[in-house]
């Protein structure tokens, strides 16, 4: 034997007895526990050195300067970077793997959308400005807007809405403008009962009451029934198309026929555009009005829960009621904000009003610009169509081994539904999702919509590969085999993550939303 | 195409397995007649990473640059030097390119993150708790005083004319619809704020005065006097942060008896980006937890008893309540709500009160400096790093002629208020640690040539 003299062993795997075995740390390899700020960090404690005060002026505060401590702890560079490092490993994500996340269109970000949003004319211009010096930024606002309503066959569009369900708001307000402007004062809103929660909620934030429209067997809208209820009482009908199921509403002509008829206006979800994208032009199916989720069909990254960006295209009926303030390009090939001041000679004096400071997402506005022009009109196309692919694939892989309530109607759109019927005893949606982390997969949406039992929405999008989708299909069968024949470990399910279930009832009942010194919260006991 | 992995062998492939003979047999249900033949038209064919870097890169330089400039504008917006770490920490791709966190095993990363931005908003707020944010400061302060109608059971507000325009206009758009009075009004060009009209407005039908802390024109003004007659009434006093960085100089708004306290959150860690995305802050007393808007971040155990996070109280939400939801927001202001919180710890007390004492410290010499132009006069008694000059001439104007000479020399309350005619001389000045000597020498000397 040969001896080595730095002391190297290669490592040879016995097999151990490992059951039960602790760390001192909590640490598993890799896996690293990160304490919270609060008990890692000193007020004394600072990552940012800041320039010494050259000269001590008399305070002008008013004499409200602050007279105790605020109790932020703070960390040194090096520690601050490892402290969010360490946090960012217990997060799954699009950079991992397969978010199939339903109707939330979990599709790979592009980084040259980053690098762009990171250009200093846009990155570090403010937004009151003249606006002589900010004519690129307004460019950018002008061609997204542009290609929006190229793609959606619409009239005009309002750019201002913060996320999808802020463009809600501004569809409906619109609708509401329009209907007083000729002093027609409707208080009812119908939303399918498949619809996501954001529609009933934001009609009632409108100021409407909200009537449920039920679905068919084949996970459609009721055209009969929506008939029945349309009425001189009903402002507007939100409806989601492609739907929650998945689902194209094939009646959806016939649909807003109906509902202008009854002289209401149609809005619709945009969330699940991504499959119809280069397809189909909403204005073409006579929409009203419709959010756009630039963070989804547009490849803005969801940030863990934003910032979303819901651009809302107009029909021709509802745009002179959009939002201040927009982006108008001059005769002269010069860009002009309108905004409340020059709204009248700008022919938007019907306009309800600002919903937001300032004029939108625009760190948005750059990347799906930059995502729309990197497609182009051939790209986009091929998105929705391999979104759809995708999804296709999933469901009629996965029909034999899971009750797919609607796979003998026909295709799916970009996302597929399954249910739990089937399922041991005992056994449910939750446990799959759970045993689904452990394989590498972030969950499917569970019991949405909640017109399936148990309802699994699987999303792929269009950035999978074939041979993810199959590692996904083959995890899938058999988790759903097992539940089937009742393999009670599924409960215990997730094993490998950075925490097993938690107590989401402990949270509710004994809310802890901030963090207090251990001292504080025993007093607080 | 760059972003789609699949290739034609996977999709016919991939079309076998699903049975169908073209893609076009997946859009049957679309109407035929509005299924598109070709390709949309008008928009041209896929691009390059380096042609769209080109086509994007040439319109960025359309612009002038905040950094590249004397640069003095604020009003809800400020510029502030970032740490580097910031913009790394917030583009890791676990953080970047996750989705709301609803499954909690999986998502610790951000449910912690949230949970230590929940206790600094909170505590810099001086306030018992806070939300995982919203879209921002205005759409912040329309849900604080719906929620205080909620709360008190009125539909009757009085906003402080200090309020930030863009916030009051927000507010009155929404009420038109919800049927909420609203009771605004413009402000005076003077050091004196309106705190003594608003304490004799309140009355018993009043649910909320709405106070921006300091305002619009920069003034600092004692909420204590407010909060007390509002209480006196059972009204809330609603405080509204648009520059939090002052709050490591003057005392928080919880202090002084404010009930609600929203903000922007812009000023720390994010950029000016024109406008958006910002990050809407919001914090409350306990007692009114169940009356919040937006997500909750809430501590609990996982099944082997180790501490964990959950989003919590989504019984309040639209995705569980619907229509009877305490709000519609849904998509938030996450990933900002990151950069702001990690600002904020490399910050810390320390630097935070360094970086509020620089601010002042830069804007009292700014202030003297350009007081002494002649014919221009500083209106505030009291400020934290903005304030508002009164000029001989009208500030619109002058504000062009500056973008002439180089400058970009503060937003005129001509633009906020164009119907004001009080109030056209006005400049409203903000003055960060951004701010070089040679930017200041450079703006008095434009602008004693512009108000001569």
């Amino acid at each position: 034997m040969t001896v080595n003299p730095s002391g190297w062993r290669p490592t040879s795997p016995e097999k151990l007895d490992d059951s039960g075995s602790e760390t001192v740390t909590g640490n598993r390899a890799l896996m690293l526990e990160e304490p919270l700020l609060f008990e890692r960090g000193r007020l004394d404690q600072t990552g940012v050195d800041i320039p010494e005060v050259k000269t001590t002026p008399a305070r002008r505060v008013g004499g409200l300067e602050r007279n105790r401590d605020i109790g932020l702890p703070g960390l040194s560079e090096p520690e601050a970077v490892r402290h969010y490092t360490r946090l960012s490993r217990q997060n799954y994500a699009i950079d991992l793997g397969l978010f199939p996340l339903g109707s939330c269109t979990m599709k790979h970000n592009p980084r040259l959308n980053e690098k762009v949003a990171r250009m200093p004319g846009f990155a570090d211009v403010h937004p009151l400005q003249p606006q002589e010096t900010v004519q690129g930024a307004l460019q950018v606002v002008s061609e997204l807007a542009f290609w929006l309503l190229d793609l959606t066959g619409m009239y005009g569009v309002a750019m201002s809405p913060k996320a999808g369900a802020h463009g809600e708001l501004c569809g409906l307000l619109c609708i509401r403008s329009a209907l007083e402007a000729r002093g027609d004062e409707r208080e009812v809103v119908l939303v399918p009962e498949s619809a996501h929660g954001t529609n009933p909620a934001t009609a009632a934030f409108a100021g409407y009451r909200v009537e449920n429209i039920p679905a068919n067997k084949a996970g459609r809208v009721d055209l009969d029934a929506l008939k029945a209820r349309l009425g001189p009482d009903v402002a507007a009908v939100m409806i989601t198309n492609p739907n929650t199921c998945g689902l194209f509403e094939p009646d959806m002509i016939a649909i807003s026929e109906a509902v202008h008829a009854a002289g209401a206006f149609v809005y619709c979800d945009g969330a699940n555009f991504n499959a119809i994208v280069g397809k189909v032009r909403p204005g073409d199916l006579g929409i009203d009005a419709m959010h756009i989720n630039l963070h989804k069909t547009f490849s803005t990254p969801h940030g863990g829960g934003g910032p979303g960006s819901g651009p809302v295209v107009l029909s021709e009926a509802l745009a002179p009621f959009g939002p201040l303030p927009f982006v108008a390009k001059m005769p002269d090939g010069s860009y002009k904000l309108v905004e409340e001041e020059n709204a009248g000679e700008e022919h938007h004096a019907s306009s309800f009003g600002r919903m937001v400071a300032f004029h939108g997402q625009m760190g948005m506005f750059s990347r799906a610009l930059a995502y729309i022009l990197s497609h182009g009109a051939d790209g986009l196309k091929q998105v929705a169509e391999d979104a759809v692919l995708n999804a296709n694939y999933v469901l009629r892989s996965l029909q034999d081994v899971l009750d797919a309530p609607f796979a003998k109607g026909g295709p799916c759109m970009h996302e597929a539904i399954f249910s739990d019927r089937g399922f041991a005893e005992g056994l449910s949606t939750i446990d799959l999702a759970k045993a689904l982390i452990d394989e590498g997969f972030h969950p499917m949406t569970m019991y949405f919509p909640l017109v399936v039992h148990g309802a699994m929405l699987v999303e792929p999008t269009e950035t999978e590969s074939k041979a993810a989708l199959d590692e996904f299909i083959a995890a899938m069968r058999s988790i759903a085999q097992r539940a089937k024949a009742g393999d009670e470990s599924l409960k215990a399910a997730p094993v490998y993550a950075p925490r097993r279930r938690l107590d989401e009832t402990l949270a509710a009942r004994k809310p802890v939303l901030v963090y207090r010194d251990p001292a504080q919260a025993e007093a607080a006991e | 195409m760059r972003y789609l992995p699949l290739s034609d062998a996977d999709r016919s492939q991939m079309l076998q397995v699903v049975g169908a003979k073209s893609i076009d047999d997946l859009f049957v249900d679309v109407p035929k007649a509005a299924r598109l033949d070709g390709l949309i038209q008008g928009l041209p064919l896929h691009a390059s990473e380096l042609d769209v870097e080109r086509h994007m890169g040439a319109l960025s330089k359309k612009n002038m640059v905040a950094g590249d400039v004397p640069f003095f504008l604020g009003c809800g917006a400020y510029r502030h030097h970032v740490p580097a770490s910031v913009d790394h920490i917030i583009q890791r791709g676990e953080f970047l390119t996750s989705y709301t966190p609803y499954q909690p095993e999986i998502a610790q990363g951000t449910l912690q993150v949230l949970f230590e931005f929940q206790t600094q908003v909170a505590r810099l707020f001086g306030c018992d708790i806070a939300n995982a944010s919203m879209y921002d400061g205005s759409t912040a302060c329309w849900e604080a005083i719906l929620m205080a109608g909620r709360i008190t059971r009125r539909d009757k507000a009085i906003l402080s004319s200090g309020l930030h325009p863009h916030y009051v206009s927000v507010c009155n758009t929404m009420a038109k619809f919800t049927g909420d009075t609203l009771e605004t009004s413009t402000p005076n060009l003077s050091a004196e704020t309106d705190a003594d009209r608003i304490i004799a407005a309140i009355d018993d039908e009043t649910s909320a005065v709405v106070v921006q802390y300091p305002d619009i024109l920069g003034r600092v003004v004692d909420l204590a006097p407010i909060a007390e007659a509002a209480h006196a009434k059972g009204a809330l006093l609603i405080a509204v942060v648009t520059e939090p960085v002052a709050l490591g100089l003057i005392r928080s708004p919880g202090e002084m008896g404010a009930d609600i306290v929203v903000g922007e959150g812009q000023s720390i860690g994010v950029g000016l980006q024109f406008g958006g995305p910002y990050v809407g802050l919001f914090a409350c007393a306990e007692k009114f937890v169940r009356q919040m808007p937006g997500r909750l971040v809430g501590q609990t155990v996982d099944a082997e008893g180790k501490r964990g996070f959950v989003l919590t109280l989504s019984t309040r939400e639209q995705h569980i309540r619907r229509e009877k939801a305490t709000s519609n927001i849904c998509t938030s202001s996450v990933l900002c709500a990151l950069a702001f919180t990690a600002h904020l710890t490399l910050l810390g007390e320390k630097g935070l009160r360094q970086l509020a004492h620089l601010n002042h410290a830069r804007a009292c010499e700014v202030a003297d400096r350009l007081a002494a132009i002649p014919g221009v006069s500083v209106v505030n008694d009291g400020f934290f790093n903005e304030f508002t000059l009164k000029l001989p001439v009208e500030a619109r104007p002058a504000v062009h002629a500056l973008v002439e000479k180089g400058v970009l020399g503060g937003v005129s309350l001509g633009r906020l208020y164009p119907d004001a005619p009080g109030l056209q001389n006005g400049l409203i000045i903000a003055v960060t640690e951004t701010v070089t000597d040679e930017d200041v020498d450079a703006f008095a000397a434009a602008l004693k040539e512009v108000v001569r």
